[in-house]
C-alpha cells in the first residue's frame, strides 16, 4: 500500500479527509522535496537543451548580435571534411578499442568465475584503472608511448625490432589512445560480466553437463545467452562513452588532433569551434549531430542484441 | 578442475591484474628518479630517491596545493548536495502518491539520455550570466543533483523500506521530513555509501566542464592544473608524473577503504538495468 496522509491530521469541520479532496497545496512537502533537482535541470539542462537547438540555425561569436542562417550550418557541417574525418576517427577509435575490452573482459570473466580463490583482490586490482582520473591516464599513456624514452620502444628495441614514433603519426596516435581506453574499461567489464555470470542459475549447467556438453558448447548455447541483457548494457554503455571521447585525444596529442589530425574526435572538434574558434552556431550543429549519432547507435544496437534474442 | 588448470587459470588472472596495476608502479617510478634516468636505456625499473625534489618542482611550477583544496572543496560539497537532494527525491518518489508523480518520473528518466556536451554552449553563457565563470560555483551548483542518483536510490528505498515502518513514524510523531531523516536515511546506508563514493570520484576526476567554465589560472582544479603541467612541462616526465601520483592518492585511498561497497553498487546497476 502506499502512504497518502504524512501531513497532520486536518482538523474536523470537512467530513472526509480523503485523497479527492485534498488540495494540491496539501502535497507541497512532496514537491519540495523534489524541487531541486528540477529547477536546477531546468536552468542548468532544459534551458540550454533549447537554447543549444536555437543556436545550431544561428550564427554567433558569443559576442556579437546573433544572425539567424537556418538550415546553413548544417548544409556546412555535411560538406565539412574536417567534421567527417572527426567523426570517422571517433567510429575506428571506438572499434579498436571497445572490441578487444568487452572480449578480453568477458574472458577475464569467465576465468575468474571459475576461480575460487583471491576473487576479491582480482576484483579490486581490475578496477582500480576504472577510478583513475583520465587526465593522468592520458599522460602516463602518453609517456610509455614516448618516442625517444617510452617503454613500448624500449621492449621494441631489447627484442630487436624497429622502433617507433608513436604519437607523431596518425596509426601510432590511434593505438595509444585505445590501448589506454581498453585500460581503462576491461576491468570495469569484467566485472559487470562475473555478476552477470554469477546470476545464471547452476541447474542449467548441470543439465548441460548431463547431455554430455563440452566446455564450448556449454558456453556458446548457455553462457552467451544468458549473458544478453548484460552484454547488451555494456556495449550501449561503451557506445555512449565512445562517441564522446575527449579527453584522452586532447592530453595526449593536443586540441589539433595530433598527426594527420588523426586524434581529432568530434567531441574535440565541438570544443575547438565552441570554445577556441568562438563559432557557437556551428558549434551547436555539430552537438546535435552528436546527439542524433548517440542515439542512432543505442537504437541499433539495441535492435541488434534485443532482437536476436526473441527468435 | 584438475590442478594445472587451476595454476594456469591464476597465472592469467594475476597477470591482467598486474597489467592493471602496472601504471601505478611505473608512476612510482617516475615519480622518485630524475627525467634523466627514465631517458636512459635499458630504462630504470626501481625507485629513485628524487621524490622530494619533483615534488618541489611540481609545487614551484602550479599551484597544486590550491587546486587541490579547491578540487576537494568542490568534490565534497557536490557529494554532500547530491546525497541530499537524490535521497530526499528518491524517497518521495519510492514511498508516496501525489499528483504529476508519474510526469515527474518520466521527465527525470529523459533527462538520463541527454548526452553533457549537448548544452555545454549555452551552460557557459548561462554561467556568463551569472558571474560565475571562473568560481567554484560553477561546477558545484549544476551537480548538485541529478537524474542517476535519484533512479538509482528509488529502487533501494521502494526495496528496502517497509510501508509499515514509515507509519509507525507517522503515528510517533514524524511528519514528512521528520520520517525522511529517522527512517530512510539511517536504513539507505549502504545505496549512499556508493552514490557518495560515485559522486565523489566522478567530481575529483572531472575534466571537460572544469576546462571550459575555470579560465583563471589561478584558480583550477586538480585535472586542469595537471594537464596544464603536462602541456608546459611535457618533457620533464618526472616531475608530471609526480603531479599525476599526487592527484591520485586521495582518490585510491578512498577507493580502497570502499573498494567492496563500491564494486558492489556498480555492478548492481548494471544487472538490473
Amino acid at each position: 500500500m502506499t502512504l497518502t496522509a504524512t501531513a497532520p491530521p486536518r482538523s474536523a469541520g470537512t467530513a472526509e479527509p480523503g485523497r479527492r479532496r485534498k488540495s494540491i497545496w496539501s502535497y507541497w512537502r512532496f514537491y519540495l522535496a523534489l524541487s531541486p533537482f528540477y529547477i536546477l535541470f531546468a536552468v542548468f539542462g532544459l534551458y540550454p537543451l533549447g537554447s543549444t537547438i536555437l543556436l545550431a540555425f544561428q550564427k554567433w561569436d558569443g559576442l556579437g548580435p546573433r544572425q539567424f542562417v537556418g538550415l546553413q550550418n548544417f548544409s556546412f557541417l555535411l560538406e565539412d571534411s574536417t567534421f567527417w574525418l572527426s567523426l570517422w576517427n571517433t567510429l575506428v577509435l571506438f572499434v579498436m578499442s571497445t572490441v578487444p575490452t568487452l572480449a578480453i573482459a568477458l574472458t577475464l570473466a569467465v576465468m575468474l568465475n571459475s576461480a575460487i580463490r583471491f576473487k576479491g583482490i582480482y576484483r579490486i586490482a581490475y578496477f582500480i584503472p576504472n577510478i583513475t582520473s583520465l587526465v593522468a591516464a592520458a599522460i602516463f599513456f602518453a609517456a610509455i608511448f614516448s618516442t625517444n624514452f617510452g617503454l613500448i620502444n624500449s621492449g621494441l628495441r631489447a627484442l630487436g625490432l624497429p622502433t617507433e614514433d608513436w604519437l607523431g603519426q596518425p596509426w601510432g596516435i590511434k593505438i595509444a589512445v585505445s590501448a589506454m581506453i581498453v585500460w581503462q574499461w576491461t576491468g570495469y567489464n569484467t566485472i559487470i560480466y562475473l555478476a552477470g555470470l554469477q546470476a545464471i542459475p547452476t541447474e542449467q549447467y548441470e543439465a548441460a553437463k548431463v547431455d554430455g556438453a563440452g566446455p564450448l558448447r556449454t558456453f556458446f548455447s548457455i553462457t552467451l545467452p544468458q549473458l544478453r541483457p548484460v552484454v547488451l548494457f555494456t556495449v550501449i554503455m561503451s557506445t555512449i562513452g565512445g562517441l564522446q571521447t575527449f579527453t584522452e585525444p586532447q592530453v595526449m596529442v593536443g586540441e589539433t588532433g595530433g598527426a594527420d589530425q588523426s586524434g581529432l574526435t568530434t567531441v574535440l572538434y565541438f570544443y575547438n569551434t565552441a570554445f577556441r574558434a568562438n563559432d557557437y552556431g556551428y558549434a551547436g550543429a555539430i552537438a546535435i549531430s552528436i546527439f542524433l549519432l548517440v542515439l542512432l547507435f543505442t537504437a541499433i544496437n539495441w535492435r541488434l542484441l534485443r532482437g536476436r534474442s526473441s527468435e | 578442475m584438475n590442478r594445472g588448470r587451476g595454476i594456469l587459470l591464476h597465472v592469467a588472472l594475476t597477470v591482467a591484474g598486474l597489467l592493471c596495476l602496472f601504471p601505478f608502479f611505473w608512476t612510482l617510478v617516475m615519480a622518485t628518479n630524475t627525467t634523466a634516468d627514465i631517458y636512459r636505456y635499458p630504462p630504470k625499473f626501481t625507485f629513485g630517491s628524487q621524490f622530494d625534489d619533483n615534488i618541489r618542482h611540481v609545487l614551484e611550477n602550479v599551484a597544486f596545493f590550491s587546486s587541490m583544496a579547491n578540487t576537494a572543496v568542490v568534490a565534497i560539497s557536490t557529494t554532500v548536495l547530491v546525497l541530499f537532494f537524490d535521497s530526499l527525491a528518491a524517497f518521495t518518489f519510492a514511498k508516496f502518491r501525489f499528483p504529476g508523480r508519474q510526469a515527474l518520473f518520466v521527465i527525470l528518466l529523459a533527462t538520463m539520455l541527454l548526452p553533457a556536451q549537448l548544452s555545454v554552449v549555452p551552460q557557459f553563457q548561462t554561467m556568463i550570466a551569472f558571474g560565475w565563470v571562473g568560481s567554484l560555483k560553477a561546477l558545484v551548483i549544476p551537480a548538485a543533483a541529478n537524474a542517476f542518483g535519484i533512479f538509482w536510490l528509488r529502487q533501494y528505498f521502494q526495496n528496502s523500506i517497509h510501508d509499515e515502518l514509515i507509519e509507525a513514524a507517522t503515528l510517533d510523531g514524524c511528519g514528512f521530513f521528520g520520517v525522511y531523516r529517522h527512517v530512510a536515511l539511517p536504513s539507505a546506508r549502504p545505496a549512499l555509501a556508493f552514490l557518495g563514493i560515485f559522486t565523489f570520484v566522478g567530481s575529483w576526476n572531472d575534466y571537460f566542464w572544469p576546462l571550459i567554465v575555470l579560465t583563471n589560472p589561478d584558480h583550477l582544479t586538480l585535472q586542469v592544473a595537471l594537464s596544464s603541467l603536462n602541456r608546459s612541462h611535457g618533457v620533464d616526465y618526472s616531475m608530471v608524473m609526480t603531479g599525476a601520483l599526487l592527484a591520485m592518492i586521495p582518490l585510491i585511498i578512498v577507493f580502497v577503504v570502499f573498494a567492496r561497497q563500491f564494486i558492489k553498487g556498480a555492478t548492481e546497476g548494471a544487472i538490473r538495468g
